[in-house]
């Protein structure tokens, strides 16, 4: 594969809560417009590893970052504005953390953050990105209620909106579509292949199936480290380099 | 699952169980109710104590009218306009000084600093709040009483402004540790959602957790109101305890509590003049219970909204 500047690499990358080591210099790199598919069992650090990405590890005391992170080859630990790095990224948690806010001004909030205040533009903003998290049609005639008023899946759809909704250049969907019925689901994952013509995806799922629909890679990650990184094709299939993998992927993982 | 058969034993502690969770259940209530019937228990005695005087009263007189001669030979007036608007007039003052720094006290804080700084801060807040008022009086006696003579065009340094900066003094560390703890129980992770959108820490301050703690602010506020509006010995020291309706910050004033305060030892009981203080104490009762009402509405509009 040739490489451009990787839109993310990430170079012995080690994380600590504490004195708990959580990621044990991981290295690996993301292609632009690439979707990378990250699985691995609970507590593996798959969430973890988003949170280095956009530096909100940060928020937690005690967190402690080594290693480098960079974004289009710009050192992350360097970047005098990790807001300005934030407002390039799209996060979405996989619990939905509806703010209290209403609907509208969910997704508003950080195009507003980033100094947008005409109302034209912003209702436009949230109309899009609304219909990309296949939401519109049900919220549409009620933007003026809480968010966290919407049901589970809904709400998931509503960070799913609000993730897209300062146009980020790199997407992290962290097990999205575990509240999502599976054709809505369909419907996301649709939006996903349509906007990687312009994002990078870092899609964490136990999903096979979706990994398999929607990544070009993807990083088996265990325990803090990457245990193999390589085509869909080649993790899910019969022959991956490891044998750990194997037996993730069919189940029969210890 | 198969599920045992229940052995005597086990029946009798459920039953025991049962009851004993009525009981728990049964006190809990009383708790509740006996709050109300406290409060409702003391109006009625603020009520009896001053009843006989209302129907003789010339209301629109003694609400509106500045002349508070209660123990005049020939004419006795019991007007309290004047100490109405001097309640008010001191606590609207103190809570204009009050409410931004107790409230940006509050987000400086629980969001702003960490560490020992935090720490310090607080237990130096709740030593502030634990200052009795008679001492509060005493520095309002003293030290601002001298430093408003020296360094503001005032003739007198016992006033309106000297009770009103005690009052702000003394409700700061109420608003400041009920804000915080309001903004404390506004889950983290809003914080982080809201970090990931790139916002920064002011705008998380200012567009999630005002808006998330709303209820819990607004309440730290109330609090702070309700103890200037409480006050009495602090003010009774610094104001000047002068009947007079203000019109500079500078004017001596007379609250009602400090009139309570300062003439209910003097009366005799059942007099007119001891009534008529009892009525102030109701007054009291309302305008407390008016800036509940009207928070508690406030309240409900926004949440509607
Ligand atoms: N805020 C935190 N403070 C302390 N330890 C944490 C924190 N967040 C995560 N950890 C620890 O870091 C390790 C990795 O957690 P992480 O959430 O990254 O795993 P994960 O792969 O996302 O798991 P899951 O599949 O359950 O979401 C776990 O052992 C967890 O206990
Ligand atoms: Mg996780």
């Amino acid at each position: 594969m040739v490489t451009p500047t990787p839109k993310i690499s990430v170079e012995n990358l080690r994380l600590s809560y504490g004195h708990k080591e959580v990621l044990h210099g991981v290295s690996f790199a993301i292609a632009p417009n690439e979707i990378l598919a990250v699985i691995g069992p609970a507590q593996s650090g798959k969430t973890s590893l988003l949170r280095c990405i956009n530096r909100t590890v940060e928020f937690t005391p005690g967190a402690v970052m080594s290693g480098t992170v960079r974004v289009d080859g710009e050192d992350l630990m360097r970047m005098a504005d990790v807001y300005g790095l934030r407002r390039r990224i799209g996060m979405v948690a996989p619990l939905p953390v509806g703010l209290p806010l209403t609907i509208y001004d969910n997704v508003a909030f950080a195009p507003r953050c980033a100094g947008l205040t005409a109302k034209a533009e912003l209702d436009a903003r949230v109309e899009t990105c609304l219909r990309q998290a296949a939401l519109w049609d049900e919220v549409k005639d009620r933007l003026d209620s809480l968010g966290t008023k919407l049901s589970g899946g809904q709400q998931q759809r509503l960070t799913i909106a609000r993730a897209l909704s300062h146009d980020p250049e790199i997407l992290c969907l962290d097990e999205f579509s575990i509240a999502i019925d599976p054709v809505t689901t369909m419907r996301i994952e649709d939006v996903l292949q349509e906007l990687r013509a312009h994002v990078t995806i870092v899609l964490v799922t136990n999903l096979t199936q979706q990994a398999r629909r929607l990544a070009d890679r993807t990083m088996f990650l265990w325990n803090g480290d990457i245990v193999e990184m390589a085509d869909t094709d080649v993790i899910f299939g019969d022959t991956p380099r490891d044998r750990r993998t194997f037996d993730y992927v069919n189940g029969v993982f210890g | 699952m198969s599920v045992p058969p229940a052995s005597p034993a086990r029946q009798t502690r459920s039953a025991l169980a049962l009851w004993g969770e009525r009981a728990v259940e049964l006190l809990i209530r009383l708790s509740g109710v006996s709050a109300v019937l406290f409060v409702f228990g003391i109006f009625l005695f603020v009520f009896i104590e001053g009843a006989p005087l209302i129907t003789d009263l010339d209301w629109s007189k003694a609400i509106f009218s500045p002349d508070w001669y209660p123990t005049s030979r020939e004419n006795v007036r019991y007007g309290v306009g004047a100490m109405i608007i001097g309640t008010l007039s001191v606590t609207g003052l103190a809570m204009v000084i009050a409410v931004p720094f107790g409230l940006g006290a509050a987000f400086f804080v629980s969001e702003f600093c960490s560490g020992t700084l935090r720490e310090t801060l607080k237990v130096v807040i709740e030593l502030l709040a634990a200052i009795p008022s008679i001492v509060w009086g005493f520095i309002g006696l003293s030290v601002v009483n001298h430093l408003i003579q020296r360094f503001l065009p005032a003739p007198v340094g016992l006033n309106l402004l000297n009770a009103a900066l005690l009052l702000a003094l003394m409700s700061v560390p109420i608003i400041v540790s009920i804000g915080e703890d309001a903004l404390k129980a506004v889950p983290d992770s809003y914080r982080e959602a809201a970090l990931a959108l790139g916002a920064t820490r002011w705008q998380i301050a200012w567009r999630v957790l005002l808006p998330a703690a709303r209820n819990g602010l607004l309440a730290a506020v109330l609090l702070g109101v309700g103890r200037a509006i409480g006050e009495t010995m602090a003010v009774l020291m610094a104001t000047g305890h002068a009947v007079n309706i203000p019109t500079s910050l500078f004017d001596p004033i007379r609250t009602l509590t400090a009139t309570i305060a300062a003439e209910l030892g003097e009366t005799a009981v059942g007099s007119p003049h001891y009534r008529m203080l009892f009525l102030i104490g109701l007054m009291l009762f309302t305008i407390t219970f008016a800036v509940n009402l009207l928070a508690d509405l406030a309240v409900r509009g926004v949440r509607r909204q």
